[in-house]
């Protein structure tokens, strides 16, 4: 498969992850934030809108500006119609790889989320919901129309890539000031993961911080975590090898296989009693570490180091 | 339905009322009311179906267009529309009789322009002999120094060719230009004839329609022909500019067709003169490029320095024989519309036969004589300029304004070598089914698309039929509301 091929579809995946990660978290925090003010309403969101790439400005902007930058802004990089945009012109570079049921499902996305500043203005929700669920009819067509093949692998793997730093950066929002929050607050965060149900069926509705954060991290078998994403990760890139055999391809396997281990391994009370922070960085780093190595062997590779055998 | 009934002369069936023949040729009637022999069985099949039928063939073969994705694609952030190509629902049919003439004369003429090109690069026989004026060589935008004394493959330059040919009043065809540097329309022609099988089945296996559809093996073929000595076993890939380029439909079909790796210029490395394209296999040596991309822009090294779309350091890779492209660099010169005046003479000086097609006649602006005739008399003559196609840079006389035709006379005494004047031909028609739910007359050529191998010609029985889709229009370009036809060449 051509490196650029490939690095379209990797970018395609990783943009449309970002942008249903960015609708799930505002969708289920939104409507948290319409109770009653307190003090922690106002902190809750701008926590949860600071992890979504709104930086700086996040404490400095209202609720319903910040609802709408990280929604329909074009200008704001992260927000879901840029994100979509992106997804789609990487995609729209490898049409031909793509199924076309792939395609007029992102395109007609595109289109609607393009003119959300019109219709959805004044009902932002109607917007992240649109995505939301549209994501899921896009990976179900994704895995029910396209071939299993290397370029299907690239596009797991920038799911997984991108689900692993999403989630690593929200955890870290909510536990890097977890003092004062309530229960609302991890309501707020298993839900902004989708995992309210399947935590339940785990822990029972009895919220307590070290659960939801074992949970959300360390659980196997939930998609919507950090292991599964490593796990997938792994899988993603395991075929990936197998298709294009002849690359040197340790250095990937030794940073996912210690990315693995260490979320296989650990136990949420040594990882709290330490420095979550900490942690949730080093996971971080070695997905970046992984990206450049995957980019570096797979994609932008030296000629030297290339040249047939 | 087996024969036609005998149609009275007099009585004009509606669905053909306002079918008014004029002095142009028309392909399917001889007279009013009287179609051609070849023409009868479609005559009759649309005398038996009502308007509303055609009106939903029609619908339906817009829809097979359009999930097809044989659409013109505009791309941008915020858009994204998608128009399909107008295609018109009655087949062109062309007889054997005059098919066997069209190839003979393709034939004969892609061979005479590929020893011309081969001369021009390197001996200079035929500008020695003066039977052309080595100057209008030279002036040429599209002769390319770099190719002096540079081998080609088997002396292949053009290797894919699309001829753009007319029909005279009286019936004849003649050439009206050649494009040899990358011709474009073979997509259309390849899944109109697709839609058309799926429109008329019985009709078309009544007609006896020679088949097309090997096009794609014949021209992965002629690729593979090319291949640089000791590769045994040659990676051909098709060179695109990209998803922004109107044709990239077109580019992506014939890629999937062949099986073949669509690449873009960023896509390849050069290494030692090799060349490669990057995969996540490693790099993956090319020899052979079927390239998509203008001479200009293939090289920003060799060429003009400010493209994006090729790669730098193909050309000393071609050069070097690492790597081959099709059509080779510089063919363009052989296509200017000045030299294509010549065409005739080129026959003539490497084969020593006369032209089976002949040239439209064609004055230069270069000599004094036929310049001043054609100023004088500019509302009487189509103006081109020599170095565009698309039908950009153009003038119709007729249909001209006096201003237009002032510019033009400017522009012409300003750069007489860039301009050529030929008379204003009266295209043949062929029957269109127009929005108004009739058949009316439309203006229409023939691009057939001629595969050169070096000891072997391949001309698929058919080509693009293209029509001027506006009324008593006689421009058939894509780019100016001309649309295309399915081109059936019979049995016998």
């Amino acid at each position: 498969m051509l490196s650029r091929v490939a690095d379209s579809l990797y970018w395609m995946s990783r943009y449309f992850e970002r942008a249903d990660h960015c609708a799930r978290v505002l969708e289920a925090n939104y409507n948290l934030m319409l109770n009653p003010s307190k003090a922690s309403t106002e902190q809750r969101w701008h926590r949860i809108t600071s992890s979504l790439g709104l930086g700086a400005q996040a404490s400095s902007v209202d609720p319903q500006t910040a609802m709408m930058r990280l929604t329909s802004d074009p200008n704001t990089r992260s927000s879901i119609v840029s994100c979509i945009t992106t997804a789609r012109e990487n995609a729209s570079q490898v049409r031909e790889q793509i199924s076309s049921e792939m395609w007029e499902r992102l395109n007609q996305l595109f289109h609607e989320t393009a003119q959300s500043r019109v219709n959805f203005h004044a009902d932002p929700l109607r917007l992240v919901t649109l995505v939301r669920e549209g994501s899921y009819v896009f990976y179900g067509v994704t895995d029910a129309t396209m071939s299993h093949g290397e370029g299907w692998q690239f596009i797991q793997l920038g799911r997984s890539m991108e689900r692993a730093c999403a989630l690593s950066i929200l955890l870290d929002a909510y536990f890097s000031e977890a003092d004062g929050a309530d229960d609302l607050d991890w309501v707020g965060l298993l839900s902004s993961c989708g995992a309210f149900e399947a935590y339940c069926k785990v822990y029972t509705a009895d919220l307590a911080p070290g659960r939801v954060a074992e949970f959300l991290l360390l659980n196997p078998e939930f998609p919507f975590t950090v292991r599964h994403s490593a796990d997938r990760m792994h899988t993603a890139l395991e075929a990936i090898s197998d298709t294009s055999s002849s690359r040197k391809i340790a250095v990937i396997q030794r940073i996912i296989g210690k990315l693995r281990s260490s979320l296989a391994y650990a136990q949420i009370d040594d990882i709290l009693s330490r420095d979550m922070h900490f942690y949730l960085n080093g996971v971080i780093d070695q997905c970046r570490a992984l990206h450049a190595a995957v980019h570096q062997l797979y994609i932008e590779y030296p000629i030297e180091t290339a040249l047939e055998a | 339905m087996a024969t036609p009934s005998p149609i009275a002369e007099r009585s004009i069936p509606p669905l053909f009322a306002e079918y008014e023949l004029n002095a142009a040729y028309d392909e399917m009637f001889r007279a009013r009311g009287r179609p051609r022999p070849h023409y009868r069985p479609l005559y009759a099949r649309l005398l038996s179906l009502p308007a509303e039928e055609l009106r939903r063939s029609k619908q339906e073969a817009d829809l097979s267009f359009f999930n097809q994705g044989i659409t013109f694609t505009v791309y941008g952030r915020q858009e994204g529309t998608e128009r399909i190509f107008p295609h018109d629902l009655l087949p062109r049919i062309v007889t054997s009789a005059e098919w066997q003439t069209i190839e003979r004369g393709l034939t004969q003429r892609i061979t005479a322009l590929n020893l011309f090109l081969k001369d021009v690069y390197h001996e200079r026989k035929i500008l020695k002999s003066r039977a052309i004026p080595a100057e209008i060589i030279y002036t040429c935008r599209h002769f390319r120094r770099q190719m002096r004394g540079v081998r080609v493959p088997r002396d292949v330059y053009v290797s894919v060719c699309g001829t753009d040919l007319i029909r005279l009043p009286d019936g004849s065809f003649v050439v009206l230009e050649d494009n040899l540097r990358v011709p474009s329309g073979v997509s259309y022609m390849l899944t109109s004839r697709k839609v058309m099988k799926q429109i008329f089945p019985v009709l078309f296996r009544k007609c006896g329609v020679r088949p097309i559809e090997h096009y794609s093996q014949a021209l992965l073929s002629t690729l593979r022909s090319l291949a640089p000595e000791g590769r045994s076993n040659p990676r051909i890939v098709l060179l695109t500019p990209g998803v922004y380029n109107s044709a990239y439909f077109e580019h992506a079909y014939l890629a999937r067709q062949m099986g073949i790796e669509l690449v873009e210029g960023r896509d390849l490395v050069m290494h030692d003169n090799i060349a490669y394209m990057r995969t996540t296999s490693g790099l993956q040596r090319i020899d052979v490029i079927y390239r998509r991309v203008d001479d200009d822009f293939l090289d920003p090294l060799a060429f003009r320095a400010d493209s994006s779309l090729g790669a730098a350091g193909l050309f000393n890779a071609y050069r070097a024989g690492n790597v081959v492209l099709a059509n080779a660099l510089g063919t363009g010169v052989a296509d200017d519309k000045a030299i294509y005046a010549y065409v005739p003479e080129i026959i003539k000086f490497y084969l020593g036969e006369d032209a089976i097609l002949n040239n439209v006649e064609t004055f230069l602006m270069t000599d004094d004589v036929q310049r001043r005739h054609v100023c004088d008399n500019l509302q009487n003559y189509v103006v081109k300029a020599v170095g565009e196609s698309g039908g950009y840079g153009m003038l119709i006389g007729p249909h001209s304004s006096a201003l237009q035709r002032d510019e033009f006379r400017a522009r012409i005494e300003q750069e007489p070598r860039n301009y050529i004047a030929q008379p204003t031909l009266a295209l043949s028609t062929a029957p269109c089914f127009v929005d108004e739910g009739r058949i009316e007359p439309r203006h229409v050529d023939l691009r057939p698309y001629v595969l050169f191998g070096g000891d072997k010609v391949t001309i698929v029985p058919g080509g693009l039929t293209r029509v001027a889709l506006r009324k008593g229009s006689l421009v058939v370009n894509s780019s100016q509301g001309g649309g295309s036809k399915d081109t059936w060449v019979l049995q016998n």
